[in-house]
């Protein structure tokens, strides 16, 4: 005991033993981990506020003012952006808003309920079903994206809404999560119970268990729909009709232009900070919902 | 296909390409059997890659006129250039789905013919060869009797620099490499902030518009074997050349395209850009306070009283295998780059520099570049340049060396070291890749 105090206080104690070591030490280790955080905060701020600022700016301002000095133009760049093409921006906006939106809620749906049957129920091959889609959420989305489409074109459904949809419905980590969650967050006492009073299983898990995991199902459909807003390559190797084009692959034409046109800068930055507000205002709206806790008190006010 | 060694040897190894480059793809099917399926011209209904600005303008034309006599309609899709849309034609091509239509830079041309992408259309555009420099067309050819492109721009290489600090600092405006050092050694001297210009690893097809003028050929073939010369006498004259330059701190090493570089043109510090004929517009956006400040000149040559040029972007439009109604895309291929008025839509809409010749003279050229008011015959003199681009050899993985040039050359200009290793680590990678790929390659 007393050998380890000691050496707690013997950096601290260095120059003036006996006196004060407690709150300078104390003060150190609240430092380091501050200024970690700050320079990581930093690290991933001082981007947006590149894009930010450079937003405001004029053309010819762009590359020649000082960086993070704003610029004159921000309400021409968004007037031109929205004029170009007839205002293909806006359609690419929309498209996205549809594949991540429509995407991410089927997908959360899906995760929803296969999630909560392979917590819940017991079956033969549950495991070997968890299994596989655990190596499912080992496998980067961007290597199935040349299969899905060799499948796809079998079909006959590629270049279309529904070929960049319906691979974003089936997510294994989203699965992954929902299982999880339900696992924690619907104690079997609960569903027994339920059954003990007569409700039917799609009863049980629409009116008790669905409640309950809504926190959970939250953060899949958060993670989903930034996964879909940001996804490039589906998209990219299914459509080729521009007017179908989600916001990430709109921006990338109007960058690779050919070596013959310069590419229009700042659209694409004025673009690129429009395509994020729907995403910042997506997490504070749902924001609230994560705090909420169904947890709490279930067990034992049900029986 | 055709019967020639050449065509023989790209069909031999279409099968290995694919494969090699659909790894992640399930299918082990290389090409399909297309090639055959001509059908006559006739109602049809055609889409179209492209990524030049305003191309659906420009087809509006073709649907208006001549495309609703011979009932033959075409839709654009807009696409962004670059090899991420050579994958996405080849990833296609495997579904059979490719567009009736694409538009591929001429260095894709090897990649997407070798894999059974392109149809030969050289029975329908028989006859346009003379409207090309054969520089240019024998790049649609691959050297075999094929056709698999209409040529659409060029990009032939010229010296731009700025005209009044060039009278500022007494600098006469090299007419060969060798001037050209020297005139980057002696503006040095007399301004050692600024720089005549830098060497940018970043921009392989620059690199490979120099080789080209220096004579080079990349690639060629020897019966059924290819022979790569990336790392031939020519390329290392101009690989040392530069790299003499860089490492004696004559010229700057920073890339091109960068906001630093922008700054560094718009300022005066970097006062000469070695460009291609699209020039004009990168500088309206890089150097807008520098408009009507620059001049054109033809590329310093290597031997005093020669004349030849490398070309540095550009590209075709071409037929695939898996449309259904080649003989129309090929006539609306030919229209596209040959018809007066569709040059001078695609000129007006697309700010293309067109690779037909007489379209290079035409009305739509009489005027400089709005940038370059200050020079009237710009169009005139970069017709003539134009005339004597050199011809280049393509292979079927450009895309890898481009790659490794980066890598390599990005060392090599930071550390300010030799360049003959960088270009020697390009010719190796580069072999190495078609040996992976299934080629054979002649030492």
């Amino acid at each position: 005991m007393s050998s380890l105090a000691v050496r707690k206080t013997v950096p601290a104690a260095g120059t003036t033993p006996g006196t004060a070591q407690g709150p300078p030490l104390r003060r150190r280790i609240a430092l380091i981990p501050t200024l970690t955080l700050v320079v990581g905060a930093l690290y991933c701020l001082l981007p947006v506020a590149w894009v930010a600022i450079a937003a405001t700016k004029s053309g010819t301002e762009l590359f020649s003012t000082f960086t993070f000095l704003p610029g004159t133009g921000f309400a021409d760049n968004v007037a031109e952006l929205s004029a170009y093409r007839d205002g293909v921006y806006w359609t690419w906006m929309g498209n996205s808003a549809l594949y991540a939106g429509l995407g991410a809620l089927l997908s959360t749906a899906v995760s929803a309920i296969s999630g909560y049957a392979l917590a819940i129920y017991r079956f033969r091959g549950r495991e070997t079903v968890f299994g596989v889609l655990m190596a499912g959420v080992l496998m980067p989305p961007v290597i199935l994206a040349v299969p899905q489409y060799l499948l796809l074109a079998k079909a006959d459904l590629t270049d279309s809404y529904a070929s960049v949809l319906l691979p974003l419905i089936l997510s294994p980590y989203g699965i992954y999560l929902a299982r999880i969650y339900a696992a924690a967050a619907v104690p079997s006492d609960v569903v027994e119970a339920g059954r003990m009073d007569g409700a039917g299983e799609l009863r049980i898990f629409t009116r008790i268990a669905l409640p309950m995991m809504v926190p959970g199902l939250v953060t899949v459909f958060l993670f989903q729909f930034v996964a879909v807003w940001n996804n490039f390559m589906l998209p990219y190797i299914m459509l080729s009709d521009d007017e179908k084009f989600p916001i990430t692959l709109g921006l990338y034409t109007l960058l690779e232009q050919g070596a013959n046109t310069p590419a229009l800068y700042t659209l694409v930055i004025t673009g690129a900070l429009l395509a994020v507000l729907p995403l910042i205002a997506l997490f504070l709206v749902i924001q609230r919902f994560w705090s909420l806790d169904l947890l709490s008190g279930a067990v034992k006010s049900s029986p | 296909m055709p019967n020639t060694p050449h065509g023989r040897l790209l069909r031999w190894s279409a099968t290995a390409v694919s494969v090699a480059l659909g790894a992640t793809a399930l299918t082990a099917c290389g090409s399909s059997d297309g090639g055959d399926s001509e059908t006559a011209s006739g109602p049809a209904s055609l889409t179209y890659w492209t990524w030049t600005p305003g191309m659906d303008k420009v087809v509006d034309l073709w649907n208006a006129g001549p495309g609703k006599k011979q009932q033959i309609k075409v839709t654009v899709k807009k696409q962004a250039s670059g090899d991420t849309l050579v994958t996405k034609i080849l990833t296609a091509h495997k579904a059979g789905k490719a567009p009736d239509l694409v538009q591929a830079e001429y260095q894709a041309l090897p990649t997407l013919v070798s894999n059974d992408a392109l149809a030969d259309i050289s029975g329908e555009v028989d006859g346009i060869k003379g409207k090309f420099a054969d520089g240019v067309w024998q790049q649609t050819t691959l050297g075999s009797d094929a056709v698999y492109a209409v040529p659409q721009d060029s990009g032939p290489m010229m010296f731009y620099y700025r005209e009044d600090l060039f009278k500022q600092y007494g600098l006469e405006v090299p007419a060969t490499w060798d001037e050209f050092a020297e005139t980057a050694r002696a503006l040095k001297r007399k301004a050692p902030d600024k720089a005549l210009t830098t060497f940018s690893a970043n921009d392989s097809g620059l690199f490979a518009g120099l080789a080209q003028q220096a004579g080079a050929k990349w690639w060629t073939t020897e019966g059924e074997k290819w022979k790569v010369g990336i790392d031939d006498a020519s390329t290392q004259k101009v690989a040392d050349f530069w790299g003499g330059l860089v490492e004696e701190g004559a010229i700057d090493n920073q890339p091109m395209y960068t906001p630093a570089w922008n700054k560094a043109l718009n300022t005066g510090k970097q006062i000469a850009w070695v460009s291609a004929v699209w020039a004009p517009g990168t500088l309206t956006t890089a150097a807008p306070d520098t408009k009507e400040k620059w001049a054109m000149a033809p590329l310093p040559q290597w031997n005093k009283g020669e004349q030849s040029t490398g070309s540095w972007g550009g590209s075709s439009t071409a037929v695939t295998t898996d449309s259904e109604h080649q003989a129309a895309a090929a006539k609306f291929a030919a229209w596209l780059n040959t018809d007066p008025k569709a040059l001078a839509a695609l000129a007006k809409e697309g700010g293309i520099y067109p690779a037909a010749t007489t379209a290079q003279t035409s009305d739509a050229f009489a005027q400089p570049p709005a940038f370059f008011a200050n020079q009237p015959d710009f169009y005139t003199r970069a017709a003539e340049i134009a005339e004597t681009t050199a011809p280049s050899a393509w292979g079927p993985n450009v895309n890898v060396a481009y790659t490794s040039f980066k890598d390599a050359f990005a060392k090599a200009a930071k550390d300010k070291s030799d360049f003959g290793a960088a270009l020697t680590t390009m010719q190796n990678s580069t072999v190495d890749d078609l040996e992976k790929q299934g080629f054979e390659v002649a030492e």
